[in-house]
C-alpha cells in the first residue's frame, strides 16, 4: 500500500510513456491523473503564470470519456493522457487569446486540426498556455497576460514564444504541451526550461486553426520531457490535412519504432558558425561534452560550415514581419476581437482598435513588415530576404550531403533575466540566432536538455534533413538513454 | 471642335464571376440572393487560424477560358495578397494573382460596322471577390454582407487595342457570349456576375505615346459601358482642347445623371504591397489537365457562326444573330431538324415571330413555351404548301396562346389550302 501511495504521489513526474503504461495496467484512471495535474495547476499555476485558461470542466469530461473508452477496450496509447495547448491553437468553445488583448474575447467556433487530432486520440485538455503576444517574442514578456516565470529561476524568463508550454511541462503541471515554432519558439523555451521540444519539417503538422504569425515559417510541434514522449505526441499531431494547402501528403512513420536504433557510424556535423563569437563559453563546454557523448555512442564527428548563417536573423526579420503585417490585418475591430469604445468613423475604428488591441512588439513587426513590402522597397528587402532564404536552404542541403545531423547549442545563453532584454529588441532577436535557420530552410530540429549553467538548463539542438523526425528522435532518445539531464526537476515543484 | 484629330484608346478589365458551386477558397455556397451572412463560413469571415484551399473547378474554368481565346496557360502561376483595409474585405487583403497570372496573351476577334478587328487579351487571372457594404438600410451605420466574399472571379484584362465605345461594347458582348458558351459564368449583369472597368484615354491622331487615362469602375450593362466611355471621351477632349490636363484617377459612372465623377485619385491610392500568399502553393497546371479541358471545349461562337453560314447557307448577319447564345443556336438547329424545311425559313421564324413573341412576354429562348419540334411542325406546313406564310402567323399566334401543335390548329380552323392535309409528314401533336 505504501509503495502504491508513494507511486501515486509521484504520478506527475512520470513520462507519457510511463503514464500510458500505468493507465493500461489500471494503476489509476484518467480521472485521477487529470485531478492530479489540475491540483498541481491550482497549486503552482499562478506563480508561474503559465496558463491563460484552465479548462477544468472540459478536462473532467475528456477524462471520463477516456476512462469509458478504456473500459470498452478502445484505448490508444494516448487515451486519457492530459495535455495543454499553447493558446495559439483554436479550441471550439474555449477562449483562444494568442496572448493578445486583441483576442481576449475570442472563442473560436472550430478546433484547430492539432486540437482535433489530440482529442480524437483520447487526450485530456487541461487548458491553454500563456505565450508571447501572437507568438512574437523570445521571452514570453510580450504577453497581454504578463510574463511567465521560469520554474528553474523565478527571476528568469522561460523563453518564448511557447514560454507557458515549456514552463508547464518543466514544472510537471502537464505531462505534455503543444507549441509552435516560427524562429525558435519551441526550441528556445525548451532549452531555457530543460525540456524536449521538436519543431517538425514545415508541412508535417497542419497549420489549420493555428493562429498565423508568419505562414511560411510557422510549424506546430510537441513539447515534452523526453524524446520518446515527443515521438508519441508527434505521432498524433503529424499528418496531411486537406484544410492546409501547405501540409505535405506523405505517410507518417511510426516514430517510436526506430527510437532505439544504434548510432554506430552516425555522421554528426558541428557547424563552426555555432561556436563563434557570442556563444557563452560555459554553454560551449556543455555542448562539447554532449558531443563527446555522441562520440561514445558510436558517432563520427565532422566540422561543417553554414556560411550564410549570419544572414539568417536579418532575413528572418524581413520575411516574418512582412507575412505578419498581412496576417494581422484581419484584426480590425469589425467582426471579432477587440473593438475600441465608440469609434467616430471607420478610420478611427481601425486606428484605435488596432492601436489599443496590439502591444508594442506586435506593432513594431507590423511596421517593419509593411515597410519591407512597400512600393520601392520590396526588391531591396522582401525579395532580397527571399534570396538569402534560398541560400540558407542550400547551406543545409549541402551540409546534409556530408552528414546526417547538425549538432550545436539551441540558444547562445541559458535563460536570461526578466526585463533584461525588453529594452533592446536586437539583443532579444539575437537569442534566436541558432534556431532561425531551420525555420527559413523548413528542416526539422529538436532541443534536448544537455546540462546546466548556473543551475539553469542548457539545451542542445539537433537539426535533421527534411522529414528526418524519426531519426532526430532516435538520436535524441539515445542521448537521453545515456544521460539524465532530462529527468532533472526544478526545485519547489516536487 | 474637330473631334477627328483625336484618337481614342480604351482597355477593358472585365470581372466574370465563375459559375462554381462553392467559393474559390472555401466550401461555402456561391448561390445568389441568400439572407446576409448566411453563406459565409469561417474562411470567408477571415477568422483567426483558418486557411484557404483552392477550388480546382475555378482553375478548370480559367483554363477553359484561356484555351477559348488561344492564350498561353501558365504551367505555374502564383497567388498573391493584395493588401488594403475595408470592412467588407475580411482578411484585410484580397487573394489575387499579380506577377504570374494563370492565363496570358490571348485574343478575341470582334466585328464592328462589318469590319473584323482583333483585340489582344493581356491576361486573365483568378481572384476572390469581396463582400458588400450596405449603406442604405441602416441609419448612420453600414451593414456588411459577406455572402459574396470569396466568390471566384476571373479578371480579364484587354490590351489598349479598343478605339471606340462601339468597339468596347462589341468586345464586351463577345466575351459575354463566350463565357456563357463555355458555361463558366452565368453572365447575369444585374447580379454583378459580369461587370467592367473601362480605362479610357485620348491622344492626338498620329501620336504613339498614350495619353493620361482614367478608369471608370463597375459598369454593369452594355449601355452604361457605351455611355460612360462616350462621356469620358468627350470630357477628356474638351478638357484638353481648353488647355487643361487629364488627371489619372478612378471614376464612377452615375447612370441617373449620365456622367462620370472622380472616386479617388491615384496619388492617394493605396500601395497594395502585393506579395506571394504563403498559405497557397504555386498553382501548377500540367499538360494532361490542359488536354482534358481541351476535349471538353464546346464549339465556340466563331466556329459555330462559320458552320451556320456554310452548312445552312445563311447570311453572316443571320449566322451571327443565331449563334449569339448556345441556347438560341441549339433551338435553331433543332427546329431545322424537326421541320425538315429550308434553313433560311427556320432562321427567319426563329429570329422573327418567335423572337418577337418571346420579347413581348419577357422570356428567354430556353423559356420558350413552344418547342423546336412544335415550331418545326408549323414550318413543315409552310414548306409543303399546306398553309401560306401569312396564315402561318395566325397559326403561330394560336399555337403560342393555346400551346397547341400546328396541325391541330390548322385542322380546327380549317386553314388548310389543300384538299387534304398530307398526314405522312405530320409532326408531333403534343
Amino acid at each position: 500500500m505504501g509503495i502504491v501511495k508513494n507511486f501515486l504521489l509521484r504520478m506527475h513526474n512520470q513520462t507519457i510513456a510511463e503514464l500510458s503504461a500505468g493507465l493500461k495496467a489500471g494503476e489509476y484512471s484518467s480521472l485521477e491523473l487529470t485531478e492530479r495535474f489540475l491540483s498541481r495547476i491550482r497549486q503552482y499555476g499562478e506563480q508561474l503564470n503559465c496558463f491563460v485558461t484552465v479548462s477544468e470542466e472540459r478536462a473532467f469530461a475528456d477524462a471520463d470519456a477516456a476512462d469509458l473508452a478504456r473500459s470498452k477496450g478502445q484505448a490508444g496509447p494516448l487515451t486519457g493522457i492530459p495535455l495543454a495547448h499553447k493558446d495559439i491553437f483554436c479550441t471550439k468553445g474555449i477562449k483562444t487569446s494568442c496572448g493578445s488583448k486583441m483576442l481576449d474575447n475570442f472563442v473560436a467556433p472550430y478546433d484547430a486540426t492539432v486540437v482535433n487530432r489530440c482529442r480524437t486520440a483520447g487526450m485530456v485538455l487541461l487548458g491553454k498556455l500563456n505565450m508571447d503576444e501572437l507568438a512574437m517574442g523570445s521571452s514570453n514578456e510580450t504577453s497581454w497576460y504578463g510574463p511567465v516565470k521560469n520554474p528553474w529561476d523565478a527571476d528568469s524568463v522561460p523563453g518564448g514564444s511557447s514560454g507557458g508550454s515549456a514552463a508547464a511541462v518543466a514544472a510537471r503541471l502537464s505531462p505534455a504541451a503543444t507549441g509552435t515554432d516560427t524562429g525558435g519558439s519551441i526550441r528556445q523555451p525548451a532549452s531555457f526550461c530543460g525540456i524536449t521540444g521538436l519543431k517538425p519539417t514545415y508541412g508535417r503538422v497542419s497549420r489549420y486553426g493555428m493562429i498565423a504569425f508568419a505562414s511560411s515559417l510557422d510549424q506546430g510541434g510537441p513539447m515534452t520531457r523526453t524524446a520518446e514522449d515527443a515521438a508519441l505526441l508527434l505521432q498524433v499531431m503529424a499528418g496531411f490535412d486537406e484544410k492546409d494547402s501547405t501540409s505535405v501528403d506523405r505517410p507518417v512513420p511510426d516514430y517510436r519504432a526506430a527510437l532505439d536504433a544504434p548510432l554506430d557510424g552516425l555522421k554528426v556535423g558541428i557547424p563552426e558558425e555555432f561556436f563563434e563569437h557570442g556563444l557563452n563559453p560555459e554553454i560551449a563546454a556543455r555542448i562539447e561534452s554532449a558531443i563527446d557523448e555522441y562520440r561514445r555512442l558510436g558517432a563520427r564527428i565532422h566540422s561543417i560550415s553554414l556560411p550564410n548563417m549570419h544572414l539568417s536573423v536579418p532575413a528572418y526579420y524581413v520575411v516574418a514581419p512582412a507575412e505578419c503585417s498581412a496576417n494581422l490585418s484581419r484584426y480590425d475591430g469589425v467582426r471579432f476581437g477587440y473593438r475600441c469604445e465608440e469609434p467616430k468613423d471607420l478610420a478611427d475604428l481601425y486606428t484605435r482598435s488596432r492601436g489599443e488591441g496590439f502591444g508594442a512588439e506586435v506593432k513594431r513587426r507590423i511596421l517593419i513588415g509593411t515597410y519591407a513590402l512597400s512600393a520601392g522597397y520590396y526588391d531591396a528587402y522582401y525579395l532580397k530576404a527571399q534570396k538569402v532564404r534560398h541560400r540558407i536552404s542550400d547551406d543545409f542541403k549541402k551540409a546534409f550531403e556530408q552528414v546526417d545531423v547538425l549538432v550545436g547549442p539551441t540558444a547562445p545563453s541559458a535563460a536570461f533575466g526578466l526585463g533584461e532584454k525588453t529594452g533592446d529588441p536586437i539583443a532579444m532577436y539575437l537569442s534566436d540566432i541558432f534556431t532561425i535557420g531551420a525555420n527559413l530552410a523548413g528542416v526539422p530540429a529538436i532541443s534536448i536538455p544537455a546540462g546546466f549553467v548556473d543551475n539553469k538548463p542548457v539545451g542542445m539542438q539537433l537539426i535533421g534533413d527534411y522529414f528526418a523526425e524519426e531519426r532526430l528522435l532516435n538520436w535524441a532518445h539515445r542521448y537521453q538513454q545515456a544521460t539524465d539531464w532530462h529527468t532533472r526537476m526544478p526545485q519547489g515543484f516536487e | 471642335m474637330n473631334e477627328m484629330q483625336w484618337e481614342v484608346v480604351i482597355g477593358l478589365e472585365i470581372h466574370a464571376q465563375l459559375a462554381t458551386r462553392s467559393k474559390i477558397f472555401s466550401g461555402a455556397s456561391t448561390a445568389y440572393g441568400a439572407a446576409p451572412n448566411t453563406q459565409a463560413c469561417a474562411v470567408d469571415l477571415g477568422l483567426p487560424g483558418v486557411l484557404p484551399v483552392l477550388n480546382r473547378e475555378a482553375v478548370r474554368m480559367a483554363v477553359k477560358f484561356g484555351l477559348a481565346i488561344e492564350a498561353t496557360i501558365a504551367p505555374c502561376s502564383i497567388f498573391a495578397r493584395k493588401n488594403y483595409f475595408y470592412p467588407d474585405l475580411p482578411k484585410g487583403y484580397q487573394i489575387s494573382q499579380y506577377e504570374l497570372p494563370v492565363v496570358a496573351k490571348g485574343r478575341l476577334n470582334i466585328f464592328v460596322d462589318g469590319e473584323e478587328r482583333t483585340i489582344g487579351v493581356t491576361r486573365a487571372h483568378l481572384e476572390e471577390d469581396a463582400g458588400k457594404s450596405l449603406h442604405e438600410d441602416f441609419h448612420g451605420l453600414t451593414g456588411i454582407d459577406l455572402n459574396r466574399a470569396g466568390t471566384p472571379l476571373l479578371e480579364i484584362v484587354s490590351e489598349p487595342d479598343i478605339r471606340s465605345a462601339a468597339e468596347a461594347v462589341a468586345y464586351m458582348k463577345k466575351l459575354h457570349v463566350l463565357v456563357r458558351y463555355l458555361e463558366i459564368c452565368d453572365g447575369n449583369m444585374q447580379e454583378g456576375s459580369f461587370r467592367c472597368d473601362a480605362n479610357v484615354s485620348v491622344r492626338p491622331k498620329g501620336e504613339t505615346a498614350l495619353g493620361t487615362r482614367t478608369e471608370t469602375k463597375n459598369l454593369n450593362s452594355f449601355r452604361f459601358v457605351e455611355k460612360a466611355i462616350n462621356y469620358e471621351i468627350e470630357r477628356q477632349i474638351e478638357l484638353l482642347e481648353s488647355g487643361g490636363t487629364v488627371i489619372q484617377e478612378t471614376r464612377l459612372y452615375d447612370s441617373n445623371k449620365d456622367e462620370t465623377r472622380p472616386m479617388r485619385s491615384k496619388e492617394e491610392a493605396n500601395d497594395y504591397r502585393y506579395f506571394p500568399d504563403p498559405d497557397l502553393l504555386p498553382l501548377e497546371i500540367d499538360a494532361s489537365l490542359i488536354e482534358a479541358v481541351k476535349r471538353e471545349l464546346p464549339e465556340l461562337p466563331d466556329e459555330k457562326r462559320t458552320r451556320f453560314r456554310e452548312q445552312y447557307g445563311l447570311s453572316d448577319d443571320d449566322a451571327a444573330t443565331l449563334t449569339d447564345s448556345r441556347e438560341l443556336a441549339d433551338f435553331f438547329e433543332a427546329t431545322v431538324t424537326a421541320a425538315g424545311a429550308e434553313p433560311k425559313l427556320c432562321a427567319n421564324w426563329v429570329m422573327g415571330e418567335l423572337a418577337a413573341a418571346l420579347n413581348r412576354s419577357g422570356l428567354s429562348i430556353d423559356q420558350s413555351p413552344l418547342s423546336p419540334e412544335q415550331l418545326g411542325g408549323l414550318l413543315t406546313r409552310i414548306e409543303d404548301n399546306t398553309i401560306s406564310g401569312k396564315i402561318a402567323k395566325e397559326v403561330f399566334n394560336r399555337m403560342w396562346d393555346e400551346r397547341l401543335s400546328a396541325d391541330v390548329v390548322i385542322e380546327q380552323q380549317g386553314l388548310s389550302r389543300l384538299p387534304t392535309a398530307p398526314r405522312s409528314k405530320r409532326s408531333s401533336t403534343q
